[in-house]
């Protein structure tokens, strides 16, 4: 039902430049971490941007998403501005999070991230959760939640489809599969297709043999996101992608563990020069027009970085404030 | 005034909030049937207060044997919008959702710089002393006291019961409640409007000047009917009950032991790491200057529980060993007692 093909150019360009954002906010965050910049370790999206990118962008405005520890795409995916989320990444004050979160736990709900996870599955039910406050409330709205193949081995996520599927949520559940679990190849740890599981749950399973192609990712996931809408309940949205580097920024694992024909294969299918060459083939942009989009972007990144290091570090107090919504009284723990 | 069940208390303040609030909902394991007694007016479905009957299916959820999602789900729900109360049932099944607890609903906000508030009641029943065996027997409480981010309540009585569930259901902030079911029959007034009480006060159950007992749950009944006792023994008694671990009136209980000097605390709970020994310590560095005595623990036995009724009994602080951990702390007092006596 390619929803896709009615897209206005602005909303195709804004996919690129969302991909763009992925790709060169990573890779500065990825410099960042070597420098010491950047405290302990950042998992980049590089190589998995249009599997996210083509999500995101089939959401709605209000529309609620939660993800994982590969988690800087999301909210980018979702229109989060770079600035806060690079300042969080540093911990400083102008983070979105106020320097509390860090990498692994960025949220920016003024977009409808309502939370990354350092927990593999963690965030799962929560994106439940949300589309049960909408059944409730009656307002239209979704809620979609990214986890990878090893996290589709976790029992929680079973339960929330189950949940999902009974109540008839508007939840959609989404497999970044990229064909590992840290170091471990996912088929020598999964019993079937992860796909197929949708049927046992009485939930259509769609996969996206295809993830680097952003259009094909939005056709799957604007399905799912419609059928949810209309109250026939939650989909499972399977997209085959790959990341493009090492599972987190500066780890070193000794074994070859990603095949180097496989991993020449997928590199040599870049989702942002795909898109870009789409774009120019089909005469929705020049390549002058995507040269200075690129250049645009790349400016973007320059000045979240510069923002979050000149930016300060945060008030000491804050480590005690939002425990609770009361105020905390900080003579009482010491 | 109206006299309730410690159950029925709980029923009732469901039902009000209920009424009060559209955007609190009852979700868990055969509340539509009012399996629990907590979700309607009687055993039967058509009886009078019935919740599914005047609130709709849309907000009283039966939810599958899935602990993990329904605590997850309630946790996403809470931070969009609903207000839900989660019926888990015993105590002992919220160990099938300790990460969403620990991970989700006690670090959200903080983590996220406060973009979430998440206003979630997760009840749950204590079953204890009822020989329900290992699996069905527990008092987790002082586990979730570990983990900053949660509140807890723990009740003694109907009228406690009734008015803090409304205050956690008010609350912006997750609250684990744990009922003490060798309490649900136990009766009490009520009074007739709607009230509140408010979370970090504690109670006086009864005044005293030798010595205080905290009592906590299920222990505050044996605690009066102790001090009871020893009122006959010339020993006067100041029992406190907390109410809320978190937060908890340390202050109340500092104020008592400045005025006593000697502090029993008897709690459902193991020993180690229990609520007891929390209060302890608070004392112990709070009020030294004041203590004539060392402050005793009467608590559950660090121990399994067992099935058999001949067994499971000596495992929970009774009566008897409140009396005794009285009388160690007064035994000066005692002693004089005893001169006069002989
Ligand atoms: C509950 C839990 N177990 C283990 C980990 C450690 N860990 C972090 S990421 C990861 C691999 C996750 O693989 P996948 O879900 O496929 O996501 P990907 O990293 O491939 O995007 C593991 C094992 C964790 N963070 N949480
Ligand atoms: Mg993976």
């Amino acid at each position: 039902m390619e929803l896709s093909r009615n897209l206005p150019r602005e909303t195709l360009l804004e996919m690129q430049r969302r991909m763009l954002r992925i790709r060169l906010f990573d890779e500065r965050a990825s410099k960042m971490v070597k420098r010491g910049y950047i405290p302990g370790t950042v998992h980049t999206s590089i190589g998995q941007e249009a599997q996210v990118v083509g999500a995101c962008m089939a959401l709605n405005a209000g529309d609620h998403m939660t993800g994982n520890h590969r988690s800087h795409g999301h909210p980018i995916g979702m229109g989060s501005p770079l600035g806060p989320l690079m300042a969080e990444l540093v911990g400083k004050a102008t983070g979105v999070c106020g320097g509390k979160g860090g990498s692994l736990h960025l949220a920016d709900y003024a977009v409808g991230s309502l939370g990354e996870s350092g927990i593999t599955g963690s965030s799962i039910p929560i994106a439940v959760g949300a589309g049960l406050s909408a059944q409730v409330l009656g307002e239209d709205r979704v809620a979609l939640t990214f986890f990878g193949d090893g996290t589709a081995n976790q029992g929680v996520l079973y339960e929330s489809m189950n949940l999902a599927s009974a109540y008839k949520l508007p939840a959609i559940f989404l497999c970044e599969n990229n064909f590992y679990a840290l170091s471990t190849p996912s088929h020598t740890v999964t019993g079937g297709r992860i796909v197929d599981r949708a049927a046992g749950f009485g939930m259509p399973g769609v996969r996206v043999e295809d993830g680097q192609d952003v259009l094909a990712v939005y056709d799957a996931v604007a399905e799912a996101a419609d059928r949810a809408r209309r109250g026939e309940g939650p989909s499972l949205v399977e997209v085959m992608t790959y990341r493009f580097r090492e599972h987190s920024e500066g780890l070193r694992i000794n074994v070859d563990y990603r095949d180097a024909e496989e991993k020449a294969f997928w590199t040599s299918r870049d989702p942002i020069i795909l898109f870009r060459e789409a774009l120019v083939a089909r005469d929705i942009a020049s390549t002058e027009e995507m040269d200075a989009l690129e250049a645009g972007i790349e400016e973007e990144v320059e000045a979240c970085a510069t923002f979050a290091l000149e930016s300060p570090d945060p008030d000491l107090s804050v480590a005690f404030e939002h425990l609770y919504t009361d105020p905390y009284e900080l003579e009482a723990v010491l | 005034m109206s006299i309730m069940t410690y159950i029925g208390a709980i029923g009732a303040a469901q039902q009000e909030a209920m009424s009060a609030d559209e955007r609190v909902i009852i979700i868990g394991e055969d509340v539509e049937a009012n399996v629990y007694g907590t979700t309607g007016g009687g055993k039967q479905r058509a009886e009078q207060g019935d919740f599914v009957q005047q609130f709709g299916q849309n907000r009283i959820r039966n939810t599958p044997i899935s602990e993990e999602a329904i605590v997850g789900t309630a946790i996403g729900a809470a931070m969009t919008g609903l207000r839900p109360i989660v019926d888990l049932s015993y105590s002992s099944f919220l160990y099938m959702a300790m990460d969403q607890f620990v991970n989700q609903a006690a670090k959200n906000r903080y983590m996220f710089g406060g973009q979430s508030s998440i206003p979630v009641v997760f009840r749950s029943a204590m079953f204890y002393g009822l020989n329900t065996g290992a699996h069905h027997s527990d008092r987790p409480y002082p586990m979730f006291m570990n983990v900053p981010g949660l509140k807890i309540m723990a009740p003694a009585s109907a009228a406690d019961a009734k008015g803090l569930l409304r205050s956690a259901i008010d609350s912006d902030d997750p609250v684990l409640t744990f009922e003490a079911v060798p309490l649900w029959g136990q009766k009490e007034e009520v009074p007739e409007e709607e009230y509140r009480i408010p979370f970090g006060v504690a109670r006086t159950r009864r005044e005293g000047a030798d010595v205080t007992v905290v009592g906590i749950s299920g222990s505050v009944p044996l605690a009066l009917q102790a001090a009871e006792d020893m009122a006959a023994r010339g020993v006067s008694c100041e029992v406190i009950d907390p109410r809320t671990l978190v937060p908890l009136d340390s202050d109340a209980i500092v104020r008592s032991v400045e005025k006593t000097g000697r502090l029993v605390i008897a709690e459902p709970a193991h020993r180690t790491c229990g609520a007891a020994a929390e209060i302890a310590a608070l004392v112990a560095d709070k009020a030294h200057h004041a203590l004539v005595a060392p402050i005793k623990r009467v608590c559950a036995l660090d121990m399994q529980v067992p099935f058999s009724p001949a067994l499971e009994a000596q495992i929970y602080p009774t009566r008897e060993r409140i009396v005794a951990a009285i009388e160690a702390v007064c035994a000066d007092q005692l002693m004089s007692e005893n001169r006069r006596v002989g």
